[in-house]
């Protein structure tokens, strides 16, 4: 059984077969009865679909410009399954994760909306989630945020009025029960997201990881994005424990890559705090002649040997700042072009900014 | 030459000027503005020492009994010559010495001040010169802060044969502060000092000096 | 206990202006275990300004009293005759030993000498660490007896987030990660389990963001 094959049958188990009973009163689990979506994303809809998902990232400019962003997503939409924006990164400020959202969808692209707990109350994520879906935004990936002391303003207030898991459940909540984190109603055109979170294979405790995801899918989360790796073996030996305890079956999974263009570019990655990088890894790139080309080379074959691990539902590449090297990457690693899918218009139609 | 000063016991309340000291009382009044410059230019090494030619410091040495009080001891018996500007206050620990003790000897005038404990790791108490040590690093901390210049505040060790080495520790003390100069602290004229520093709205009212520092 | 830091005295200096009979106010509780402010700082730092105040030929008194605590009216009273004589009161308690100072003599100035800063304890002599952060909903029974709100630095309830690494927090390799001790602590405990439920976000209507809080004892009240 192929990787792909593997992937096929774990969709068609998460979106509605006899295997999804989830954990989680509350959140009913990643998967929506009778196999259908349960929104009109296409990102959802690939991966429902059974076919080997790829994401990339676009990270918005320290500015108002937003021909950037048009111009990765004019190009990247045609790649990927989606296109993360992210929210604030490193706490720096950026073109906020929704506005660039909005752009995406301009460009003709499928966005991930990225909304941190570090920066809003519970009054404001709600608000920004309703606005969002209003504009036609279809993916959220739920995150606590770095803490603002690594950004350019470390003297803010840090909210963090609810980690990611509680972002995720409310999230699920706004959509499948029509509510409000308070309890109140949500009369009519609740938001209708698929909902992310993100994983950290390489964080520690090392043993407690597993078990933060189950419960991340717990709280409903129903895609996972996973930190970059550099480390294989520690992601292949995560990825057993994932399989034992059967939550490849319940939560699509989707691996970090990041191509790198130097070998100080690995090593400064090395000094991130939840990152793991091998010493062999840093030699290749020491040794290589042209360490951009190696960098992709790199890439490229983390790609091919994550289409071969079993519960890997897809790939998620963070080329921040190198953008231009996705279209590449996914030619090389067999997966151009991406598969056609029909999105089903939800029934209000949302309207798209022109 | 020196002598041993009396045993005292550690009263910081013990005022560093005597009263029959008329001479030393001339170097106090004359240099009032030549003090505030020696405060201002607290980086300054020897800058205000040399306008003084007749200054002669007061110090206060804070010695443990154990170890550098002994030293004195076996220094007068070798009838070394070491400066007159020590005044000696037998402890029985360096560690007893307290930052209040420290600070109130500069109140009261002293122009240097050190303690004298055991050497590292001989303590009679185990840890009392550690304590000691740490303790007047943080004072030394607290005059540069107040303008005081930490150089005038040192602690030392050495052990009860190091007769020698006290003769030089008194030797090194007072040239430093000779380099420094008076200290900028003005004290009481003799006469109407209080006997100990607690002794306290009594002297005043006698002095009947209006708006004076009284010590506490 | 509450911890908290000495002001630089060359700010303490500036905030008593141009006094010229001070009065300095030690507490006898918390400022004096965290060796900030009790009977012997008070008269450290009295001697500080003294010597400060002489140097700059400034005439003044300074004078000193350390009450059991300052955060009881009975023993703010007994200030009284001092705080009569002085035309500035410095004091060395937290905050709250200022404010009850301030409000027990409102035609004086009053001003702090300590920057108050947190709910902890002793780890070691000498060292106060932070550990609780008054939140009003106390959770430690969920998490073996270790605070999150106060000991993770973004106060996750479902912890930890993705920087933890070897123990540490992303911040400082010097704050342990708290999910790392509380998970640590839950499986020598065997109760791993307190871990699976997710929880739900936090009623910080209990905390201070709720506005200021009040505490009262109807049994213990006299009149």
């Amino acid at each position: 059984m192929t990787a792909a094959d593997a992937a096929q049958a774990a969709a068609a188990a998460v979106a509605g077969g006899p295997g999804d009973a989830a954990a989680g009163a509350t959140s009913g689990g990643a998967s929506g009865g009778g196999g259908g979506c349960r929104t009109s994303s296409r990102l959802e809809r690939v991966l429902r679909e059974g076919h080997f998902a790829v994401t990339c990232e676009i990270g918005p400019p320290q500015s108002s410009k937003s021909e950037g962003i048009l111009k990765h997503a004019s190009v990247l939409k045609d790649y990927s399954d989606g296109q993360n924006l992210t929210d604030n990164q490193t706490a720096i400020v950026r073109l906020c994760s929704l506005a660039a959202a909005v752009h995406v969808i301009r460009a003709g692209g499928e966005p991930i909306m990225q909304m941190t707990a570090r920066d809003r109350n519970r009054i404001a994520i709600q608000s920004d989630i309703l606005g969002a879906a209003s504009l036609g935004v279809r993916n959220i990936l739920c995150l606590a945020g770095d803490h603002q002391t690594f950004g350019n303003h470390p003297g803010a207030r840090n909210v963090h009025d609810l980690d990611s898991l509680q972002m995720v459940q409310m999230v699920r909540a706004m959509r499948d029960e029509k509510k409000f984190q308070c309890g109140d109603q949500i009369k009519s055109h609740e938001p209708r997201m698929f909902v992310g979170a993100a994983a950290n294979p390489f964080g520690d405790p090392f043993e407690f990881r597993v078990r933060r995801l189950a419960k991340k899918i717990a709280a409903g989360a129903e895609f996972i994005q996973t930190q970059c790796i550099f480390d294989m073996d520690r992601f292949e030996k995560w990825m057993r424990m994932v399989r034992d305890e059967g939550l490849d079956e319940k939560v699509f999974i989707l691996a970090g890559i990041t191509p790198v263009k130097s070998d100080k570019a690995l090593k400064y990655i090395r000094t991130v705090p939840g990152m793991k990088v091998p010493d062999e890894l840093i030699k290749r790139m020491e040794g290589a002649a042209d360490k951009k080309a190696e960098g992709v080379n790199i890439a490229v074959e983390m790609i091919q040997r994550l289409k071969e691990i079993k519960g890997v539902h897809g790939v998620h590449i963070m080329a921040i700042a190198w953008e231009s090297i996705v279209p590449e990457i996914v030619e090389r690693a067999g997966l151009y072009p991406r598969p056609k899918v029909e999105v089903e218009e939800p029934a209000e139609a949302e309207v798209a900014v022109g | 030459m020196s002598t041993l000063a009396s045993k005292e016991p550690e009263a910081a309340a013990e005022p560093v000027e005597d009263g029959a000291a008329a001479g030393a009382a001339e170097d106090r009044a004359m240099p009032a503005e030549a003090a505030e410059t020696g405060a201002a230019e607290t980086g300054a090494a020897g800058g205000t020492g040399s306008s003084h030619p007749d200054f002669e410091p007061k110090i206060v040495a804070f010695c443990c009994y154990y170890c550098a009080y002994s030293a004195a001891d076996l220094a007068g018996s070798m009838r070394l010559q070491y400066p007159a500007n020590i005044r000696i206050i037998e402890v029985p620990c360096s560690g007893k010495v307290d930052p209040v003790i420290l600070l109130k000897a500069f109140e009261e005038g002293a122009d240097g001040v050190y303690v004298a404990g055991c050497m590292e790791g001989d303590c009679h108490f185990l840890k009392g010169n550690f304590r000691a040590k740490r303790r007047v690093q943080a004072v030394k901390k607290i005059l540069d802060e107040i303008g005081l210049d930490g150089r005038r505040l040192e602690m030392f060790n050495l052990s009860a044969a190091m007769g020698t080495r006290f003769a030089e520790i008194a030797e090194e003390m007072t040239e430093r502060i000779k380099e420094l100069g008076p200290s900028p602290v003005r004290p009481e004229a003799s006469a109407a000092r209080p006997a100990t520093v607690l002794d306290g709205a009594a002297e005043q009212e006698a002095a009947g000096k209006q708006g004076e520092v009284k010590p506490e | 206990m509450i911890v908290a830091e000495p002001k630089p005295i060359s700010e303490v200096a500036k905030l008593v202006g141009d006094s010229r009979h001070l009065l300095i106010v030690g507490c006898g509780e918390c400022v004096t275990v965290c060796q900030v402010g009790g009977e012997k700082e008070v008269e450290v730092l009295a001697s500080a300004l003294r010597i400060m105040w002489k140097k700059d030929g400034r005439q003044g008194t300074i004078d000193t009293q350390t009450i059991v605590r300052q955060c009881e009216p009975e023993y703010v009273a007994e200030l009284a005759k001092k705080v009569k004589e002085a035309d500035c009161v410095l004091s060395l308690g937290c905050g709250v030993g200022v404010q009850f100072i301030a409000e027990a003599y409102p035609d004086k100035w009053v001003v702090p000498g300590l920057n108050t800063s947190f709910g902890g304890g002793t780890v070691q002599a000498g060292v106060w660490e932070e550990r609780c952060g008054f939140c009003g909903d106390c959770v430690l029974h969920l998490t073996g007896g270790i605070c999150p709100i106060i000991r993770c630095s973004k106060s996750i309830l479902n912890g930890p987030c993705g920087g933890s690494q070897d123990g540490h927090c992303e911040l400082d390799k010097d704050i342990p990660c708290a999910w790392q001790l509380i998970y640590d602590r839950l499986k020598g405990l065997g109760r791993l389990d307190l871990l699976d439920a997710v929880q739900p976000p936090k009623d910080w209507a209990a905390s201070r963001d709720g506005g200021p809080r009040k505490f009262v004892k109807e049994e213990a009240m006299i009149e």
